[in-house]
C-alpha cells in the first residue's frame, strides 16, 4: 500500500494528523500535508484508511 | 417538482435532544428534496450524509453569497451582504478561495493549535475560579460558554490584556440576544473601529500572534492590505465565537443528561477527544454555511439541480443519517465516528476546526474535574433554546453546584 497526497487538492483541516500523526504532519508555511511515511503496513493501514475517507478535500488515496 | 407547502425552510429546532421531524421525513423520502426558503423562493435540500458530502466537496456548487439564487435561511442574509466592502473568504470559490484559505492555514495547523493548549487552559481554570467564588445559581452562558473563546481569540490575534474587556464586551453585546438593533449595530462598528486601531498597532510593532505574522508574511510576499487584516480579524471573531459557544453548553448539557456517558471520559480524558466529536456530530449546530449554487446541471441523488439552482446542505439531518450512524438519537461518546460533517465538507471545511476542538476538550475536561456536582437548574424542556437562530445553541443554562 502507497500513500498518495495531493498538496493541490488539500486545504490544510488537519484530519489526518488527528488521525495519525505518525503517517501524516502539516506545512507550516501554508498547512498542507506532508506524508511522513507513505508505505504505512501493521495498525497504520487501517489509520491511513481512515485519513482517506474523513480527509475533506479528498486529496489523500491509496494506492493498493 | 414542486416544493409543496409543507416543505418549508428553516424548521425550528425546539428540543436539543430530538430532530425535527420533517428532516426525518425528507431524509426516509429521498436524497434531494424541493423546498420553500424564505423571500419566496425554492432550494433543494440534502438529508443525507453521502450526497451532503459530494456536494460540499464538488466545485460544480458555488460558495457565493452574490449569486441571484444563493439560499438563505434568514430573510434579509443577502442585503447584509451587499454593505460588504470584501468579500469573506466563506463566499469564495476557487480559485481566489484556496488562495485565500493557504494565506492563513499556516496559524491552524494540528500544531500551532496545540502550542495553545496551556494558554487555554489557564484561561479555562480562572472562568471557573470566578464561577465557583460567584453566586448560585450562574448562568454558564454568560459565565463560561462565551467568554472561553472570547478570550482564545484576544489570544489568537494578539489583543492586549488591558483590552481583554472591552473587547469582550463589545463581542458579548454582539451575540447576547437582549442586544437592541442599535447597540449591536454601535458594537459591530466599534469592533471593527478597534481592530482597525490593532492592525494599525501590529503595523508598527508586528507581535508574536497571528496578526503580526500575517502581516509580516504579507509584506514580504508584496500583497499586505490593511482592510483584508480587519476583515481576517473579524472574520475569525464572528465565526470562532458563538459557534464554540453554543457547542460548549450544548455539550454541557448532553454531559449533564447524560451521566452515565459523562463516566466514560471522566473515567479516562484520552477518551474526550473522540467524545467531543459525538457532541459535534449529535448536536450539528451551523446549517447556513454549508448553502451552495450549482454553476452547471449537475446529477445527483436520483435528480439533476439545474445551473443556477440553490442547495441547503443540511448537516444536522446527515449526521444522523441513520445507514451512516446507528441509532443516531443516541449520545454514544464512543461511538468513534469522525466522518460527521459538523464543521462543512470539502474546500470550505472550518478554518477553526482544530482550535474548536481543543477549546471543547478542555471544557468539558476542567469543568466536570473541578465541579462534579454541577447541575442544570432547569429540566431541559424549560432550558432557553435558540430555535429561530442560523447557529442552535442555548440562550441561558443556569446551573448550580
Amino acid at each position: 500500500m502507497k500513500i498518495i497526497a495531493d498538496t493541490g487538492k488539500c486545504v490544510g483541516a488537519g484530519q489526518c494528523v488527528l488521525t495519525e500523526p505518525a503517517l501524516f504532519d502539516q506545512s507550516e508555511e501554508d498547512g498542507t500535508v506532508i506524508v511522513l511515511n507513505d508505505t504505512p503496513d501493521g495498525e497504520l493501514v487501517e489509520k491511513a484508511r481512515e485519513a482517506v475517507n474523513i480527509c475533506p478535500s479528498q486529496a489523500l488515496s491509496l494506492e493498493e | 417538482m414542486t416544493a409543496t407547502e409543507e416543505l418549508r425552510m428553516p424548521v425550528a429546532r425546539t428540543c436539543p435532544f430530538s430532530q425535527p421531524e420533517q428532516y426525518v421525513r425528507m431524509r426516509e423520502a429521498s436524497a434531494l428534496t424541493r423546498v420553500q426558503i424564505p423571500g419566496g423562493k425554492e432550494a433543494w435540500v440534502a438529508s443525507r450524509h453521502e450526497e451532503a458530502r459530494q456536494i460540499l466537496g464538488d466545485r460544480r456548487f458555488s460558495s457565493d453569497r452574490f449569486l441571484p439564487n444563493f439560499p438563505f435561511l434568514a430573510e434579509g442574509g443577502a442585503a447584509i451582504l451587499t454593505n460588504a466592502k470584501q468579500k469573506a473568504m466563506i463566499g469564495m470559490d476557487a480559485p481566489e478561495h484556496g488562495e485565500a484559505r493557504r494565506e492563513v492555514l499556516g496559524e491552524f495547523t494540528v500544531k500551532r493549535v496545540e502550542a495553545m493548549r496551556p494558554r487555554i487552559q489557564e484561561i479555562v481554570d480562572g472562568l471557573i475560579d470566578e464561577l465557583l467564588a460567584g453566586p448560585k445559581p450562574a448562568d454558564l452562558v454568560e459565565k463560561l460558554s462565551l467568554p472561553v473563546p472570547s478570550l482564545v481569540i484576544c489570544e489568537l490575534l494578539g489583543v492586549p490584556y488591558a483590552d481583554h474587556d472591552y473587547f469582550q464586551q463589545r463581542t458579548m453585546a454582539l451575540i447576547r440576544r437582549s442586544t437592541t438593533v442599535e447597540d449591536r449595530k454601535k458594537a459591530s462598528e466599534e469592533l471593527r473601529e478597534y481592530l482597525s486601531g490593532l492592525v494599525s498597532a501590529k503595523e508598527k510593532d508586528p507581535t508574536d500572534d497571528l496578526l503580526g505574522r500575517q502581516i509580516v508574511k504579507r509584506r514580504d510576499q508584496g500583497n499586505y492590505d490593511h482592510d483584508a487584516m480587519i476583515g481576517l480579524a473579524f472574520l475569525l471573531l464572528v465565526a470562532g465565537h458563538e459557534t464554540t459557544a453554543n457547542m460548549i453548553s450544548l455539550g454541557t448539557i448532553g454531559l449533564l443528561e447524560n451521566p452515565g456517558q459523562r463516566a466514560t471520559i471522566e473515567a479516562d480524558p484520552g477518551k474526550t477527544l473522540l467524545a467531543v466529536e459525538e457532541l459535534l456530530r449529535y448536536f450539528t449546530i451551523v446549517e447556513g454555511a454549508t448553502a451552495r449554487v450549482a454553476t452547471e446541471d449537475v446529477e445527483i441523488g436520483g435528480v439533476t439541480i439545474k445551473a443556477g439552482e440553490g442547495v441547503l446542505v443540511l448537516g444536522y439531518a446527515a449526521n444522523w443519517d441513520p445507514d451512516v450512524f446507528e441509532s443516531p438519537e443516541k449520545l454514544d461518546l464512543e461511538r468513534g465516528a469522525r466522518h460527521h460533517v459538523a464543521f462543512g465538507f470539502g474546500p470550505h471545511q472550518c478554518l477553526g476546526q482544530n482550535l474548536a476542538r481543543m477549546e471543547l476538550q478542555i471544557v468539558f475536561d476542567t469543568l466536570f474535574r473541578r465541579v462534579p456536582t454541577l447541575k442544570s437548574v432547569l429540566p431541559v424542556d424549560e432550558i432557553p433554546v435558540k430555535e429561530d437562530a442560523t447557529i442552535f445553541g442555548l440562550y441561558q443554562l443556569p446551573v448550580t453546584w
